[in-house]
């Protein structure tokens, strides 16, 4: 794996930055505070093609590599944990449709999700399922052409504003996979508010109540549901949380770096005390290599590898846990500054907790490694 | 097909670590299949052998068995070669 970017990546990251730091930093607070984001911010997203950027050209998507795609979503994660939120959500359900979808729903489906012109989201979890999905409770029962949906989802990012839900039910206690649309008769959606982090993410509860669906809207086939189609959304999804915890562990250590820079205690500025130096330097080393435990991840997705699945694990629960630590170092240094909201650091720690919860709880990150990690002792 | 069945088995091998798995054995009969491991399965079916696994192939029958798994690659090959 080449460990430096591409003049192609290079570029991108720097037109990537740019807008993180014209158009999403400005707004970052006010999303977090107010539990909204704002049409027009992802109006200005769309326009970047930065909806498509999983999806072949043929269907409008800019088709890029995944180590540009994870650029991306680091520096949106830089920005704005909510919104790299959507990024996620909206790439999983693409994705899905992409690689599993019959013909009919990917002509229906990918160009507007590529131009952003329509939301995805994805409807996994519920009041009584979280890890455990095979254990959902949501059923969908064929009745002649149709499919009549019947139970409820919750936690699901960006809900309150999605056009179409990747949702999951159990067809005869076998997993499967479901378009809906967001207007189908029967489908509710509650908005949830009052969240610790990503408050800006727009959760909602959807409830289906005979809810009723064409036949073919079937994704993946009876029982394939979580083997194939979650299994991989869940990977673009784990990749982007990944590649969105360096981006908030990158932020709070420049939040760190300007503060020690400027903060004067004992008649020395902070960057002077050594205490400082080692949460600055554990800081800068993880974020190091979280970065480059995402790259080599998204590297492995180029080329194919089965490996990736695993490596996306790792950079995962590594980077997750890197911002948790990053971020509560940086609230630690600004001290009463840092729990204020005059400043973004705690945003980030109440961010990064999000991200050691989400597209599986580190506690199921740490099984899968250590199962992967017998495979390879041989 | 003897070289892919001899691919499929040892890639079979890191997760089947104390099974002396036959071809015509089946393996979620065997038990250690997951959704992750089903999904690097198919990983790797695709880019070892450079075919491209789709929905309409999302069959359990054809990942059942070493077996199974050679004769999808097989017929994935020939329709591709006969395009």
């Amino acid at each position: 794996m080449q460990t430096t970017l591409t003049d192609q990546q290079q570029s991108a990251q720097a037109r990537f930055k740019a807008f993180v730091r014209t158009e999403i930093l400005p707004h970052a607070d006010r999303i977090d505070q107010e539990e909204y984001t704002p049409r027009e911010l992802i109006s200005k997203m769309a326009q970047q093609g930065f909806f498509g950027t999983f999806l072949a050209e043929e269907w409008g998507g800019t088709a890029m590599d995944m180590i540009t795609s994870g650029i991306l979503h680091e520096e949106v994660g830089y920005g704005c944990s909510s919104l790299r939120s959507l990024l996620t959500v909206h790439s999983m359900v693409s994705y899905a449709i992409q690689k599993w979808g019959k013909a009919h729903l990917k002509a229906r489906w990918l160009p507007l999700l590529a131009s952003g012109a329509r939301l995805g989201a994805f409807a996994l979890s519920e009041p009584h399922a979280g890890s455990d999905a095979k254990s959902i409770e949501t059923t969908a029962t064929l009745q002649g052409g149709s499919y009549r949906l019947q139970g409820q989802k919750k936690w699901i990012t960006y809900g309150q504003i999605a056009d179409v839900f990747l949702l999951f039910a159990q067809v005869e206690g076998k997993v499967s996979a479901f378009l809906v649309e967001r207007d189908t008769p029967g489908l509710s959606i509650i908005p949830i508010r009052g969240m610790l982090g990503t408050r800006g993410s727009m959760l909602a509860e959807l409830h289906l109540q005979n809810c009723r669906i064409p036949a073919e809207n079937l994704i993946g086939g009876t029982g394939f549901g979580l083997a194939s189609v979650a299994t991989s959304a869940l990977d673009i999804g784990r990749y982007s949380v990944a590649c969105g915890s360096v981006g908030i562990a990158q932020a709070a250590l420049d939040a760190s770096l300007r503060f020690v820079h400027t903060r004067k205690q004992y008649g020395a500025f902070l960057k002077e005390h050594q205490l400082i130096r080692e949460m600055i330097t554990n800081m800068q080393t993880n974020v190091s290599a979280a970065r480059l435990l995402c790259r080599h991840a998204g590297y492995l997705k180029d080329i194919g590898d089965p490996t990736t699945l695993m490596e996306t694990f790792i950079a995962k629960y590594f980077a997750s846990t890197a911002a948790v630590k990053a971020a509560n170092d940086a609230v630690q240094i600004h001290g009463a500054l840092g729990c204020s909201n005059e400043y973004p650091v705690q945003r980030y720690l109440r961010d990064a907790k999000i991200m050691e919860i989400i597209e599986g709880s580190n506690q199921i990150q740490q099984i899968h490694i250590a199962q992967y990690s017998y495979q390879q002792h041989r | 097909m003897e070289a892919t069945r001899a691919k499929i088995r040892a890639f079979l091998a890191k997760f089947f670590q104390h099974a002396d798995l036959k071809d015509s054995d089946d393996i979620f009969a065997l038990g250690f299949v997951n959704s992750l491991f089903a999904m690097q399965l198919v990983l790797f079916i695709e880019s070892e052998f450079r075919v491209t696994i789709e929905d309409d192939d999302l069959d359990i029958n054809n990942f059942r068995s070493i077996d199974a798994m050679a004769q999808l690659i097989e017929r994935k090959t020939t329709s591709h070669l006969a395009m």
